[in-house]
């Protein structure tokens, strides 16, 4: 199997025609791309950092105690981001409970236990389309599922559903990275323990387990500061924008921080505005904790491995 | 003290490990069921998905003409004289996704080259982390910058430009998928083995030439799939376009005025009360489905072209 092979033997023309050193030329347009190069990655960079100032400094003056502990108001001082703050961390709660498990152990499965037969292939090639489903679609997946026909049990158009919805929306991911951290550990380390005559599961429990868990929970805690920052989904399930109360678990309705974000950027006042960029501090400053407990988590237990 | 007779102590508590074979054999089948009905679980989602858009696109269709929704120029279901021509809403999601593609396809192809191939070291272990976390910055975030920042902006370059509009939200769009398409492109060129580019060079190459003669050509399959993943991600997404380019439906490709791209509209009538079973909740699924097979085309096709044309290197 090959592609179209650029340096293909040459067709009609000699080789003298075809070769020319010229090497100053050569090196010129060497310079010219590496240039090239380094400024798009350099630009990208420079409009990422810019966007993620800007927002702190438009946000900043308006961060304090008092808008993170205030419920939503109808004028823009008085408001504050309380009820989407918890609403967001009973989410995290709700959908780490959910998918981590189940996430897992899918991984165990499809790695440990099942042989190379049809239903491990369906598994995984569905896996892979469901990554690449977009959110919005888990969110119409929620309304029908969790809001409309598991009513009695949710509530509703409640943070529960929520969770639940979220839960499913990143169980891929979960699934994925549990695998690749699985596939890491030695397979020596298998065989050991099948040859003292344990069983795959006190195997896999006893001494793979433990081995790939650091991969696993930094694989878990990116999926989920994924969760946090979805919006479509939410809005699809029923987030409401305007929650003077804490959310309770399968009662009335929620709210999240992106929910109130997309709220506040729509609001024509731009005092408004403002709140939504101490917003977005707020979730960015979330989202940083979680991603440098990630990236904590894997260089710590990288060094001390094999 | 007595001294036992000769006989061997017999089995009672001699220290020796007992192995209950029974139960060792019943946990691990237990485990083995739990765990593949979890697996089992992420075919029911997609079962469910399937199920869910089916079920009320078809209540939809009993109601609107399909011949109708593929062929009609306007898209105005939530009026009592309703049109829908989802062609419409498609126009605005391809208008938006080519802008993002033509911003993150040549910047995040050049970033993954200068990431692998003339980076330091060092500054690629800062950089892969970086970028996964920005790829990872909510899409609300790259709204509000898209509507407050880039919209201002523009319109200082760009005359008849309207508050909410395509181009505005496509840019920005492109940078959002950036970060996705750099990281994976990077991934596969870096994968490219190293005696390649050896060969390369002791044939005379230069740099440059290796890397665009030899080395992408070797990393194509992945590159490809990595813009097809962006692609894909940028028809699906939905904050950005819903902040910046606006709710107006409208068969255009001119990229100044408001559009509404198919996940817009989600937002948008899912934001109302929409009563359960009226038409225009089933216009939700309806578009939704359509959304559906438009991402799911893509991923089977960079699924296929990643098997088609992978080069395996041994």
């Amino acid at each position: 199997m090959t592609t179209a092979d650029p340096n293909a033997p040459l067709r009609n023309e000699s080789v003298e025609q075809r070769f020319s050193s010229d090497l100053s030329g050569r090196y010129r347009l060497d310079q010219i791309f590496k240039t090239a190069s380094w400024i798009a990655t350099i630009a990208a960079l420079v409009v990422l950092a810019f966007l993620l100032i800007d927002v702190v400094i438009d946000g900043l003056p308006r961060l304090s105690w008092q808008f993170l502990t205030s419920f939503p108001s109808r004028s823009a001082e008085r408001a504050g981001v309380l009820a989407p703050l918890i609403g967001t961390i009973w989410l995290l709660v709700i959908t780490a409970i959910a998918a981590f498990p189940i996430g897992v152990g899918a991984a165990i499965f499809l790695e440990e236990f099942s042989q190379d037969n049809a239903l491990a292939r369906v598994i995984e090639v569905n896996i892979g389309n469901l990554a690449a489903v977009p959110s919005i679609i888990y969110g119409l997946l929620g309304l029908m599922v969790f809001v409309r026909i598991l009513l009695p049990l949710t509530g509703g158009r409640t943070v529960f559903s929520a969770g639940l919805t979220l839960a499913l929306l990143i169980l891929p991911v979960i699934i994925v990275a549990s695998r690749e951290a699985l596939r890491a550990v030695p397979s020596s380390i298998r065989q050991a323990g099948m040859a003292l005559g344990a069983t795959r599961w006190q195997t896999v429990r006893e001494h793979v387990l433990p081995q790939a868990f650091p991969g696993i929970l930094t694989g878990t805690i990116l999926a989920l500061s994924r969760a946090v920052g979805e919006t479509a989904p939410l809005i699809v399930i029923g987030a409401q924008t305007f929650v003077p109360y804490t959310p309770r678990f399968r009662e009335g309705g929620f709210s999240a921080l992106p929910i109130q974000i997309y709220n506040w950027v729509g609001r024509p006042q731009a005092d408004f505005h403002t709140n939504a960029a101490a917003g977005i501090i707020v979730l960015m400053v979330v989202l940083l904790t979680m991603n440098s407990t990630a990236i904590y988590l894997r260089n710590r237990f990288q060094t001390g491995k094999f | 003290m007595t001294t036992s007779p000769s006989s061997p102590a017999p089995n009672q508590d001699s220290g020796l490990w007992q192995p209950n074979r029974q139960l060792s054999k019943s946990v691990e089948l237990i485990a083995k069921i739990v765990f593949g009905a979890f697996g089992f679980l992420s075919i029911l989602v997609t079962a469910g998905i399937i199920f869910t858009l089916i079920f009320e696109t078809i209540g939809f269709f009993r109601e609107v003409s399909i011949v109708q929704f593929l062929t009609d120029r306007q898209w105005t279901p939530l009026f009592t004289n309703s049109r829908f021509g989802i062609m419409v809403l498609i126009s605005a999601t391809l208008l938006t996704s080519f802008i993002a593609l033509v911003v993150a396809m040549p910047l995040g192809l050049l970033s993954a080259v200068c990431l692998s191939e003339y980076a330091p070291r060092s500054l690629r272990r800062w950089l892969k982390p970086a970028l996964e976390i920005l790829a990872g910055v909510p899409t609300i975030v790259f709204g509000y910058f898209a509507l407050f920042l880039v919209t201002p902006f523009l319109k200082l370059l760009v005359p008849g430009l309207q508050t909410f509009n395509g181009l505005s939200a496509g840019i920005v769009l492109g940078i959002a998928i950036l970060p996705t398409i750099a990281s994976l492109s990077e991934d596969a060129i870096y994968a490219v083995p190293q005696s390649l580019r050896q060969g390369s060079y002791a044939l005379g190459a230069t740099k440059r030439e290796t890397i665009t003669n030899v080395v992408l050509p070797a990393a194509l399959s992945g590159i490809v799939a990595s813009f097809i993943l962006g692609i894909a991600r940028a028809v699906g997404e939905t904050m950005i376009v819903t902040v910046a380019a606006g709710q107006n439906p409208r068969l255009t490709l001119d990229p100044r005025v408001p559009i509404q791209t198919m996940t817009s509209f989600i937002v948008q009538v899912a934001g109302g009360d929409t009563p359960t079973g009226s038409l225009s909740y089933r216009t939700l699924f309806a578009v939704g489905m359509t959304l559906f097979v438009i991402t799911m085309a893509l991923n089977l096709f960079s699924f296929w072209f990643v098997r088609r044309f992978r080069e395996k290197y041994e």
